[in-house]
């Protein structure tokens, strides 16, 4: 490994490093000139919708695809020359579950672990870490396609990280897994993180997003914003949220579009977009008032990443 | 080479191989059932031939010439006819493959030493059991004329046949042999050229390439579970032949173990490489059907001779490694061949699996695009 760190040299604290990366197929830009870094130790959130680059993105980092143009490092190695080298490296989850269906708990680490080269002596004990981490103790000889969803993303996890990689990329680890086993799942990507680990991880939820140290939002091949969640929040949001707590959303809905104004349901609320959210709340209470709608408050609120990403994407 | 990861990949194989019924099926079900389809359906000995009578000299005679048919296990009588008409319906209605129509004379013309004919009728539709027949028939009326004119001319020529190797010309005992070939062409081929175009189908490739394992690793590591299946099958072959079929083994088992190896591995890196080439199931099973099966099945000289192919395929054949296995085969059981007379053959094996085996390694490709 020593070699390896003298190639990192001056790049010491940053895993990931990225210029220009651009990725074709036909006419069809998937990935258009992202440039970004991740420094060690970084909970980095990829975030943007369906097909808008992410997976193309983390294949070219992990060495699965090759770049149309542009360059970047991963671990300090060559994303185009060094992909054997990045792959030792890194640990590597794709979005597809990808362990056997066939094959028991056990068998899917036991393979993993010898894939990896893991030592014989620490095995055993790296095994038992996955399969607590996992919570699959008692389970260990099931075959995994009878496992449920949040559990067989675990151990997908436990596999790709057996061989205790410095960097992870996981590519929509919670998509289709339920809210709680979403929740566990983060706790296991901060406990890796506190310890150095770096995390490359792609989402499309966006409360997922604000777990992220820092993020980079793409759309349609291109990066979009790149800061962390607080950063994103002040920088991009230039409109006030006005939200409006009413149990009647949908007539307070069609009251403001009357209006010119534009909102959206967030759970038992609404969300309206303004420019000027001081000058706003009495307009907005006054037309509440004149359509004899309850409410229980009107009120500008810090924005979510969701209605950030939803106004740099209709600015983009 | 890391050996760690080869057999971790080889024992992953192995688990999926015995948990899926399917690959199970194929792996050791299918060969037994070819064994058994080939072995007791495609006998190319003429036995029994259906056969109908006329005769209408009704003499001792011609019930002698009868009987030396009937004694004869490849002609049955099936039945007497009472006239031509009815040798017409027998023939047509595929009752009857042969017709013996004996003239009223021909009694008289034996005794007095003139040329005595009988009519015989074959259903052509099927050549080559006809042209066997007409063999048989031809031997069987020669046999009888020497034996009841005994003081007419013997003649000029007696050739004492004898045939070499296969003494009663069983077709089974030159068949088996190359059998197992077709079947091993069958396995090899079929069973790994599943196995990466599976992986990338169900998506676990994606996974496997982003791990520092090396294309040669995976490689070895599925071959050497599709090789024990193979090398199990091969034994089973072996044994079926010469316990259920009669074929005898005159050469060494450990030689037809060392080319049956060699066969093997090239079979199975074809597969590989078809598999690695094609991405999909679907795909590879049919290339692989139409590059290894079909060739061991015609091509090889398992049924039909190359030297009696037009001269372009012949020089195909060349190409076709069965064709080498089927020949060092049928010499290990029938001739009891050595290494030392099948040198050429184990070469020409060697630098196919060899060959075969660096295409495959440099075709699979740890990447996506």
């Amino acid at each position: 490994m020593g070699s390896g760190r003298e190639e990192k040299g001056p790049h010491g604290d940053i895993a990931v490093d990225i210029e220009n990366l651009t990725r074709t197929f036909g006419d069809f830009v998937a990935v258009d000139h992202v440039s970004l870094t991740v420094k060690r130790g970084e909970i980095f959130g990829f975030l943007g919708p369906n097909g808008a680059g992410k997976s193309t993105t983390i294949k070219m980092l992990c060495g699965l695809l090759m770049p149309s143009g542009g360059s970047g490092s991963v671990g300090g190695y060559d994303i185009i020359r060094q992909s054997e080298e990045i792959k030792r490296t890194i640990g590597y989850m794709s979005q597809r579950f990808s362990l056997y269906d066939d094959l028991t708990v056990e068998e899917n680490i036991d393979f993993f672990s010898g894939i990896y080269g893991v030592p014989a002596e620490r095995k055993e004990k790296r095994k038992e870490r996955v399969l607590e981490m996992a919570e699959l103790r008692r389970r260990r000889t099931d075959l995994t396609r009878t496992l449920p969803g949040g559990i067989k993303q675990r151990l997908a996890l436990g596999c790709a990280i057996l061989h205790e990689p410095p960097i992870i990329f996981l590519d929509e680890p919670t998509s289709g897994v339920d809210p709680v086993s979403r929740r566990n799942f983060w706790d296991l990507i901060y406990g890796m993180s506190r310890a150095g680990t770096t995390t490359f991880v792609t989402t499309h939820y966006m409360d997922e997003a604000e777990y992220c140290d820092r993020l980079g939002l793409i759309y349609r091949g291109r990066l979009i914003a790149l800061g962390a969640p607080a950063e994103l929040k002040a920088d991009h949001m230039k409109r006030d949220v006005i939200e409006i707590e009413t149990d009647r959303t949908i007539e307070a809905m069609d009251a403001l579009h009357a209006h010119n104004i534009e909102s959206a349901i967030f759970g038992s609320s609404l969300h309206a977009t303004v420019k000027d959210g001081d000058k706003a709340i009495p307009f907005i209470r006054g037309i509440l008032g004149d359509a004899r709608i309850e409410f229980r408050g009107v009120g500008k609120i810090t924005p979510s990443l969701e209605d950030v990403f939803v106004n740099l994407i209709e600015e983009a | 080479m890391r050996l760690m990861r080869v057999s971790a990949i080889a024992k992953k194989e192995g688990i999926q191989i015995i948990r899926d019924p399917y690959s199970l099926a194929m792996a050791f079900l299918m060969p037994v059932m070819l064994l058994f389809i080939f072995g007791y359906a495609i006998t190319l000995d003429v036995d029994n031939l259906p056969t109908v009578v006329y005769d209408r000299d009704k003499s001792s005679t011609s019930r002698g010439l009868v009987a030396q048919f009937r004694e004869s296990r490849y002609f049955t009588v099936v039945a007497y006819a009472e006239d031509h008409a009815d040798i017409d319906r027998y023939i047509d209605r595929g009752r009857a493959k042969v017709a013996i129509s004996i003239p009223e004379d021909f009694s008289k013309n034996m005794a007095t030493g003139r040329d005595a004919t009988i009519q015989v009728a074959v259903d052509g539709s099927d050549s080559n059991t006809a042209t066997i027949a007409l063999g048989y028939i031809a031997a069987i009326s020669d046999l009888y004329s020497q034996r009841t004119c005994k003081a007419l001319a013997a003649p000029a020529i007696d050739p004492r046949v004898r045939v070499w190797y296969n003494p009663e010309l069983r077709s089974r005992n030159f068949i088996m042999p190359g059998l197992i070939a077709v079947v091993m062409a069958i396995i090899a081929a079929l069973l790994s050229s599943l196995t990466i175009s599976r992986e990338w189908e169900r998506g676990t490739m994606e996974q496997l390439i982003s791990t520092p394992v090396k294309p040669h690793e995976l490689i070895i590591g599925k071959l050497s579970a599709y090789f024990v299946i193979g090398f199990v099958d091969v034994l089973v072959a072996a044994l079926i032949g010469i316990h259920l079929f009669d074929v005898p083994l005159k050469g060494s088992p450990l030689l037809l173990m060392m080319c049956s190896s060699l066969f093997l591995f090239g079979g199975l890196s074809l597969g590989i490489f078809i598999s690695a080439a094609a991405k999909s199931q679907l795909l590879a099973s049919q290339v692989s059907l139409i590059t290894s099966y079909l060739p061991a099945l015609l091509l090889s000289g398992f049924m039909f001779s190359i030297s009696n192919m037009p001269a372009p395929l012949q020089l195909i054949s060349h190409i076709v490694p069965a064709r080498y296995f089927v020949a060092m085969l049928k010499s290990i059981y029938l001739k009891g061949g050595t290494l030392k007379l099948l040198i050429f053959e184990t070469a020409a094996l060697a630098v196919f699996g060899i060959l075969t085996f660096m295409i495959a390694n440099k075709k699979f490709r740890k990447r996506i695009d």
